[in-house]
């Protein structure tokens, strides 16, 4: 039989192949030697005159629903800064890599927009599990990533830039209106996974100190469809209100058989913070109409320049197409990397680092300003009510930009969370 | 077309040159590819595509066992997700552990329980985890013996291949979701990323990126040359004639259920060892390698190669990967098209993958040479 | 007690839907033994049936009701055609079948991003499936769950006399219990066949419809239940109608029931569990039917 003769030598080559690659070994860096550092870190081309940036979204999969929408309003904004002249004089050109939903994926493709492509920052990323997964190669290779979307706080990577709302730039001050409301008994239902899990136990912090009871809290799996136990739970709660963390087809669900269970905004009103325009109008109205919502931006918030960014963005991608507040959020970073590295006169990492704090920029949102120590921007928060035509109004907001806090340091409730 | 799924064999060789040519192809193939690992894409590959490159051999050792299982035994193993999930958690828990322990903080947990988890002492489960000889060999026995536990229950009852590959979904979707829920203790859908230190070495450094690719390249070799020999043994005869006719091996008073244990036990450990070596190569390991929609997909890179060869396997698995990271960002709607095409096109109609391409050209030649030969000798 | 009561009446609002999810699948799969797993796509396929007649008749009563029919001659089109170019083929190759549906499947996921966008899309419900009827004191069903409920019962029962009393359901039996022999008494069995699978699929695009009411309607609906659907049937016993409408019921009481007392993924993860420890103790399901085949 040939086979054997031939495996025992394969073997021994193999076991040599081991022997050689074990020798290979000995030239690499021991974990903390610190002489690793100098042979990681990549480096931008800034040399021609375009730049490339790295857009870095879920195009195909299940979350293409909603990030699809923030690569739309990421293109929009390199459109307008290039017909604009470009940042420092060279036009952007941006590298569109799909992150198919899928987190290692996310990894790869972020590597290879820092490795192969070369690109001077990164815009993208949506869900926390995405945004952990690029986080060490962003800190390997010492790239810079504008991270568009509300989350759960308790991070600060020095090569992250969170442009969306850290927890009490949405959720505290949230809370804080259902107290003021008088709605203090609160159910809480979210999907399976980082960010309501967080948000809930942040939630509860706040509860106790703030004489609010929480009578129950339920986690469906992500994609979960069956809410009838759940709603029928809420039900029997005696709930003034409900905080929900539920994300994508679930609230379809979760709202229909709210609905059907006899609740109503009335009764016994959700306050959401996962659903923006988008969702509203595959919800449906007839089923979120007079429910709130706790965001930084709506498509109807006042002011020019928000009439400018919703006029830019419908004459581009269709009149009927809703602008919501993470898409916001991806235009305003790309405009607020622009500024930081136009302060730095430099594409440079580290001088766009040291240049970004107090930087700021009229958003459609109202006026951000960045906070260079946490790398986060201060954000006006806002409560919004559905209407019937899918819009989202606001009722109520924070008056002034709320400095950012990731870690809730400023807050003595929070103590024991991290 | 037999009624069997699988495809035949390569036809004995008939003349002295096909066979001398027979003798020197697998040793000179196997050592083309060795050389082609080894040498030449280290040699011409940069660093990131060599990390690429170290994904897809990850893929391709799942690919091997899928051969062996699905390929000559004939059991569609849908739940491969789930071995290659346990070996992936099992060395991700001690590069946590370790990664914890370097941090010179005595008793310190891993960062994310430090985030998620109740801040109370380790969880009993995770103890083990902290010692490398217990983990290294978790890797692999840990899905074995998950295997070996459901396989002996499946097979025994006589379960149908169909109800198998139900059930195999079932279990992958219920370990995705029970990680999942349990955030506290396994990341969640976050899943376990961000690790600094392999055994000692820093993972940051490329020197030592470069080594995990030759670690998982040698295995991929090794893997094949040990399913190589399982299919040219006793062994290898058996389960393809129970793939064939269970009823009459069981005649021939042998236990079919054992031999398609067996298949399904190693099926696993390759795919535990090949989740275990893709986290040192990729840094992640996550829920969403595990749930159904990736257990298909560690069948259909065999599928399109060619299930029963293990090297059309191996191909198909490294090629599928690369068209879906290359395809998927110019064309996102053309690649799922594609892939769907794919499996419609070589499942249904090739069912001995691409491999088998150059077999059925043949055939259909000599067919029209000689006349209809009716069916070669299985 | 309430708790035992209030969460068996929820368990038998998830069974509904379990049930009429699976049923078409009881034809396909249980009779014919086919895998498909585009069968989630025929779903898909009478949701957005529902979403595209919406458009042009503005009541959503008089819509929802013309959907039910046309969404059947939708799917059960889908289905016929499937049947014809590929799953004939491979009758003889059970496992294969599953690869390429699912290939089938994702490039009908991918054809209705490209027809009606990525977004989930919304149909109106008419406002009598939106209320609910109070059965006890805190007890309550939802119309719409009622609503699937009835019309499941109805499918189960139209199903059952199609097969037992007209000549298609007696020559869809024979040529399950002996195709050869039916073969031989003049049946054209590739005509029954599809026949059968243009019924099951049907069955789907109804279940479809009555999806609009309880949950998403986009790409990936199909993908929600197709899983589940499967469940139900092969835990029910192939070839059996009363073994599925049995196990979605018993499922769904069990899911609530677990769901209530630990959480929604426990539960999940432990009727998964039950569900493989259930086929141990019987492999064949709930019920069979008896056949000497040795398959």
């Amino acid at each position: 039989m040939s086979g054997l003769s031939f495996s025992r030598r394969g073997l021994l080559a193999a076991a040599s192949a081991v022997g050689a690659s074990a020798a290979l070994s000995a030239c690499g860096a021991k974990t903390g030697s610190g002489t690793s550092s100098d042979a990681a870190g990549a480096t931008a081309d800034t040399s021609g005159s375009t730049v490339k940036i790295g857009l870095l979204n879920s195009l195909s999969g299940t979350m293409a629903i909603s990030e699809v929408t923030v690569h739309n309003a990421l293109l929009l904004a390199v459109k307008e800064i290039n017909a604009a002249g470009g940042v420092l004089g060279k036009k952007l050109k941006a590298v569109s890599q799909d992150g198919a939903s899928d987190w290692p994926t996310f990894a790869e493709k972020a590597e290879s927009l820092i490795k192969e492509d070369k690109v001077a920052a990164t815009f993208g990323c949506w869900t926390s599990a995405s945004r952990k997964a690029v986080k060490p190669v962003f800190e390997k290779y010492k790239s810079l990533l504008f991270y568009p979307v509300q989350y759960e706080g308790l991070e600060q990577s020095p090569y992250i830039f969170y442009i969306g709302a850290t927890t009490n730039q949405q959720i505290v001050p949230a809370l804080d209106y259902l107290k003021k409301q008088g709605l203090t008994r609160l159910y809480l239902v979210g999907s399976d996974y980082v960010f309501p899990r967080t948000a809930n136990k942040i939630i509860k912090a706040y509860a106790k100190a703030n004489g609010m009871t929480v009578v129950g809290e339920d986690y469906a799996p992500l994609g979960s469809t069956e809410f009838s136990t759940i709603v029928n739970e809420v039900k029997g709660s005696g709930a003034d209100a409900v905080f929900n963390t539920l994300n994508g087809d679930s609230n379809v669900a979760f709202f229909k058989e709210y609905k059907s269970a006899g609740l109503t905004a009335k009764s016994m009103p959700v306050l959401s913070v996962s659903i923006a325009e988008e969702e509203v109008k595959s919800i449906g109205t007839q089923y979120l109409e007079g429910q709130l919502t706790a965001w930084n931006y709506y498509e109807t918030t006042p002011g020019a320049a928000n009439e400018k960014f919703v006029k830019a963005y419908q004459a581009e991608y269709g009149a009927t197409k809703p602008t919501s507040d993470p898409m916001e959020a991806a235009y305003i970073s790309v405009y607020l990397w622009k500024a930081m590295v136009e302060k730095a006169g430099s594409f440079d990492v580290a001088k766009v680092k040291a240049a970004a704090d107090g930087i700021t920029f009229d958003a459609p949102e109202g006026k951000v300003t960045v906070d260079g120590a946490t790398q986060h921007v201060y954000k006006t928060a806002r409560i919004g009510k559905i209407g019937s035509d899918g819009l989202i109004t606001e009722v109520w907001n924070s008056g002034k930009p709320i400095k950012p806090d990731p870690y809730l340091k400023g807050y003595d409730w929070a103590s024991g969370l991290s | 077309m037999t009624t069997t799924s699988a495809p035949t064999t390569t036809p004995a060789p008939e003349t002295a040159s096909e066979r001398a040519f027979d003798r020197f192809r697998v040793p000179g193939g196997f050592a083309l590819g060795a050389v082609l690992l080894l040498a030449v894409a280290p040699l011409a590959l940069s660093d990131f595509r060599l990390a690429l490159l170290a994904k897809y051999l990850c893929w391709a050792m799942v690919a091997v066992g899928v051969s062996l299982a699905w390929g000559r035994g004939g059991l569609l193993v849908l739940g491969q997700g789930v071995f290659f999930g346990l070996g992936g958690y099992a060395m991700a828990m001690h590069l946590k552990l370790a990664d914890a322990a370097d941090t010179g903080v005595p008793g310190a947990l891993p960062d994310f329980m430090q985030l998620y988890g109740t801040g109370e002492a380790l969880p009993w489960w995770w103890a083990p985890f902290a010692n490398p000889v217990f983990a290294l060999a978790a890797t692999v026995l840990l899905p074995m013996a998950v295997a070996a536990l459901l396989g002996f229950f499946v097979f025994r009852r006589r379960v149908r291949s169909a109800y198998f590959a139900i059930l195999s979904q079932a279990l992958a979707a219920a370990l995705a979701i029970w990680l999942v829920g349990q955030q506290a203790t396994t990341g969640g859908t976050n899943g376990l990323t961000d690790f600094q230190g392999f055994f000692g070495y820093d993972l940051d450094d490329p020197a030592n990126q470069r080594t995990v690719y030759f670690i998982i390249a040698v295995s991929l070799l090794l893997l094949m040359a040990a399913a190589r020999q399982l299919f040219v043994s006793r062994y290898g005869e058996l389960l393809v004639a129970v793939r064939n006719s269970e009823e009459r091996v069981r005649f021939l008073g042998y236990n079919p259920a054992n031999v398609k244990l067996v298949a399904y036990v190693v099926a696993a450990g390759m795919a535990g060892l090949a989740g275990a070596l893709f986290v040192p190569a990729v840094g992640i390991i996550s829920p969403a390698l595990i749930g159904v929609v990736p257990s298909i997909g560690f069948v259909i890179g065999a599928a399109v190669g060619g299930r029963g060869s293990l090297v059309g396997a191996v191909l198909g698995a490294i090629a599928v990967a690369w068209a879906q990271s290359t395809l998927s960002d110019a064309f996102p709607a053309a690649w799922t098209y594609l892939q769907g095409l794919l499996f419609v096109l070589a499942v249904g109609f090739l069912p001995g993958g691409l491999a088998s391409l150059g077999a059925v050209v043949r055939r259909n030649r000599s067919r029209t040479r000689t006349g209809t030969r009716s069916g070669e000798a299985a | 007690m309430t708790v035992i009561l209030n969460q068996s009446f929820t368990g038998i609002s998830i069974g509904a839907v379990l049930l009429l999810i699976a049923l078409g699948l009881t034809l396909t799969f249980g009779q014919m033994g086919v895998i498909n797993m585009a069968h989630g796509e025929f779903i898909m396929a009478g949701a957005y049936t529902t979403y595209v007649l919406q458009e042009s008749i503005s009541s959503a009563g008089v819509s929802l009701l013309v959907a039910l029919p046309v969404a059947f001659l939708v799917a059960g089109a889908m289905g016929a055609l499937l049947e014809w170019l590929l799953i004939r083929r491979l009758y003889t190759r059970p496992l294969d079948t599953l690869l390429v549906t699912w290939g089938v499947s994702l490039m009908l996921q991918q054809l209705a991003r490209d027809i009606f966008g990525a977004p989930n899309v919304q149909t109106r419900a008419p406002d009598i499936l939106t209320g609910n009827i109070a059965v006890a004191d805190g007890i309550s069903l939802a119309n719409s769950r009622l609503f699937i409920l009835g019309l499941a019962l109805l499918s189960v029962l139209a199903l059952t006399l199609v097969l037992r009393f007209t000549p298609l359901g007696r020559r869809i039996r024979a040529v399950v219990q002996n195709r050869d022999l039916a073969e031989v008494s003049g049946i054209a069995t590739g005509t029954v066949d599809r026949m059968t699978f243009f019924i099951g699929s049907g069955l789907a695009g109804v279940a479809g419809v009555a999806i609009t009411l309880v949950g998403p309607i986009g790409p990936t609906t199909g993908t929600n239940y197709i899983v589940d659907a499967f469940l139900v049937v092969v835990v029910g016993g192939i070839g059996q109608l009363k073994g599925s409408v049995i196990t979605a019921f018993v499922l769904g009481v069990l899911q609530s029931v677990l769901e209530y007392s630990t959480t929604v993924s426990v539960a999940k993860v432990i009727v998964l569990v039950a569900i493989v420890a259930f086929l141990q103790w019987r492999p064949q399901g709930l019920y069979t039917l008896r056949t000497r085949s040795l398959a």
